[in-house]
């Protein structure tokens, strides 16, 4: 399904800056394709889509790139994978040789980044991805040299929950006893697999555990399961549907625990905006430095243009990423993929998320791995290396 | 008990997923694949009524049952009685009528996207625990049971005990014998039509209530309806009853007892049990 959209504002801008100063109305194709349809277009659509357009925006309103003295707009090329390997993959291969694409946008999530990842090697483009998480980034970056990671890995996430949970027991707060569930699902059950030893590892007492298929339409089974196990912490390795669902139920049934987490989508704005005072204190996967200056004003921009909140975990990385393209391409003075390739190879990148460098493996190895809802915002409350954590709170009630 | 009161209530939900595609394919004899998308229509229309006017679901699906009457009344007129009058069997009308309403599904998630755009919506709505017998169950999947069981008693009632029910299961059992007893059948299958099309938009309306839906989820519950349908028996809406109870104590069972990553696996075990056993549904016709 192909949908050509070129931004009414780059064309309005690049018209201005061609009738009003002697700048050339030269312009980037930038490619974009990313679910709009199926399983993962509810996250997209709220990390990633909004983002493409609000990067365009941001570039074009300042003149374009600035190659070498020429002003570069960036026209956006979109295409909807509809979740579909694929698919993403078709998009790409037109995106490099139809459209003649200067540069491509990595797509959505891990799946459909590993599986263009072969073809963004094969035509040499850059691929700085944003919402592939992966532990086997040491293969990857032996296959494909030009991939390049930016949120982190399951090991990392699950071991950010056991580092919190561990805080909260070491300082009395609860006890050993943890439910530990997980969507049936790839990201669910890799989770659970290096979640569960960890938690184990540290101490943990795992008194329920199950997984459920992805798209259950009752979860009041599980968490009737878990409280019936009188846990101390609840643990979830959950989807967008479930994390509601979940978090539903927990409600309905006024499950007792001082630490409550729920995977992806927690650091969504529908989900505190769904859930209002239930959300308070429950902890989710990601986090952001959501005091400081620099996403605040980020988050102010992104409603601005976009009409829409961005969400505190993958949007803000989805823009750093856009962000390094953008100034490897300007550091360089060159749209040559190769050049702006070797640059992002050899450089670190200060972005809204703050620094980024890049260790052996291509891999940002700071990244946030909880966060928490208090008082109506998701704040990063762990990561492994991204200063303005905050402290944890213990989850006191449902009202 | 608790586990059978919670079958119940998933049950009913099932209820409102399938027994509009019941309608639809047992009466019209239309296979409607875009059964799920209509779904999420009506929840997208709870949704948008509840967080924007904070209008209740339960006063919203008065104005959505008529909505969506009409709105499926026109596509059967005009998209899917031209698939009819030019079938030359039965089995050339399943055939047309799955591929046209397959393609009518995708247009209709394309709408869906371009009105609402692609997010998750959520919204919570009597979200309240309501204490049954030493058990804790939410408000709002019980207001969906009854008014699953009010809306599915009504449908048989009508088809039952109504001289214009009666005229529908004749056009279900035998399209052209009825026309020989003056049953205007072009007529009464597009109201078979719109009439399953207005009970799956308010089922979800109030299964919005609780569950998480986003425009390309429709295709989830058309598969569930699908089940339901053929394991009920096309055509009889107690079989859709019984076959909806049955799926939600069973996966409810399964769930608590035994665990509950096998609900899926039971769920068509069953399918497959049933089929093996009573190929024409639960309450099916034989087919000569």
């Amino acid at each position: 399904m192909k949908r050509r959209s070129i931004l009414k504002l780059s064309a309005a801008v690049a018209l201005a800056v061609a009738a009003g100063s002697a700048a050339s109305a030269e312009s980037l194709k930038i490619g974009a394709v990313a679910p709009k349809t199926g399983g993962l277009a509810g996250g997209a659509v709220v990390s990633f889509w909004p983002n493409v357009q609000l990067w365009a925006h941001d570039v074009n309103a300042r003149g374009g790139l600035d190659v070498g003295g020429t002003k570069y707009t960036v026209e956006i090329i979109e295409y909807d994978d509809q979740t579909n390997p694929a698919e993403t993959i078709k998009a790409v291969q037109r995106l490099a040789t139809q459209d003649q694409a200067d540069f491509i946008l990595a797509p959505y999530s891990t799946g459909l980044n590993i599986a263009a990842a072969p073809i963004f090697a094969r035509y040499g483009y850059p691929m700085v991805t944003h919402t592939a998480i992966s532990d086997q980034v040491e293969e990857l970056a032996a296959k494909f040299p030009n991939m390049y990671f930016t949120l982190g890995g399951a090991s990392g996430l699950a071991t950010g929950v056991v580092e919190v949970l561990s805080g909260l027991r070491d300082s009395g707060e609860i006890g050993n006893r943890v439910a530990m569930v997980n969507v049936a699902d790839a990201f669910g059950i890799e989770l659970a697999e290096v979640g569960g030893p960890q938690l184990e590892a540290a101490g943990f007492d795992i008194v329920y555990e199950t997984s459920y298929p992805l798209g259950t339409q009752d979860l009041s089974p599980v968490v009737k399961g878990a409280k019936d196990a009188n846990p101390d912490a609840f643990v979830a390795w959950s989807y967008p549907p479930d994390t509601f669902g979940l978090t539903a139920q927990a409600k309905v049934e006024n499950l007792d625990v001082k630490a409550f987490y729920t995977a992806v989508a927690t650091a969504f704005p529908a989900y505190g905006a769904a859930n209002g005072a239930a959300a308070n204190n429950v902890l989710g996967a990601g986090g952001v430095h959501a005091d400081g200056e620099a996403f605040q004003t980020y988050a102010a921009r992104h409603m601005e243009v976009t009409g829409q909140a961005p969400d505190s975990w993958a949007s803000g990385m989805v823009y750093a990423s856009f962000q390094i393209l953008e100034q490897a391409i300007e550091a360089t003075d060159s749209t040559d993929k190769a050049v702006v390739a070797e640059y992002i190879a050899n450089n670190d990148f200060d972005t809204i998320m703050g620094n980024i460098s890049w260790d052996e493996n291509n891999n940002n190895s700071a990244y946030w791995t909880v966060g928490q809802w208090q008082d109506g915002v998701f704040k990063g409350v762990a990561s492994t290396g991204r200063e303005g954590a905050v402290p944890v709170r213990v989850k006191d009630g449902w009202e | 008990m608790g586990i059978l009161i919670t079958g119940l209530l998933l049950g009913g939900t099932y209820a409102l997923i399938a027994m509009g595609l019941n309608l639809q394919y047992g009466m019209s004899r239309i296979m409607n694949l875009a059964n799920g998308e209509m779904l999420v229509a009506g929840g997208f229309a709870a949704f948008w009524f509840w967080t924007a006017g904070n209008v209740s679901p339960l006063l919203t699906i008065f104005l959505l049952a008529p909505v969506a009457f009409f709105v499926n009344w026109l596509i059967y007129v005009v998209i899917l009685r031209p698939l009819v009058k030019r079938a030359k069997s039965r089995g050339q009308l399943e055939v047309d009528a799955i591929l046209t309403t397959f393609g009518l599904s995708f247009v209709a998630v394309g709408l869906m996207l371009a009105t609402f755009g692609g997010d998750y919506f959520s919204y919570q709505y009597l979200l309240k625990p309501v204490e049954l017998l030493y058990d804790t169950y939410s408000l709002n999947r019980l207001v969906a049971f009854l008014a699953a069981v009010v809306i599915c008693g009504a449908l048989y009632l009508w088809l039952n005990h109504s001289r214009a029910g009666m005229s529908i299961r004749a056009i279900a059992v035998a399209p052209d014998s009825a026309r020989l007893v003056g049953i205007n059948v072009p007529r009464l299958s597009a109201l078979a039509f719109a009439l399953g099309g207005a009970v799956t938009a308010v089922g979800g309306a109030l299964i919005s209530t609780f569950l998480t839906l986003d425009a390309s989820t429709g295709v989830i519950f058309t598969l569930k309806a699908l089940i339901i349908v053929i394991m009920g028996g096309v055509g009889d809406v107690r079989g859709t009853i019984v076959a909806a109870l049955m799926l939600g104590i069973l996966e409810t069972f399964v769930a608590r007892v035994i665990d509950p990553g096998l609900t899926l696996a039971a769920a068509y075990l069953l399918f497959i049990l049933i089929l093996l056993f009573r190929p024409q549904g639960l309450f099916g016709r034989k087919q000569t």
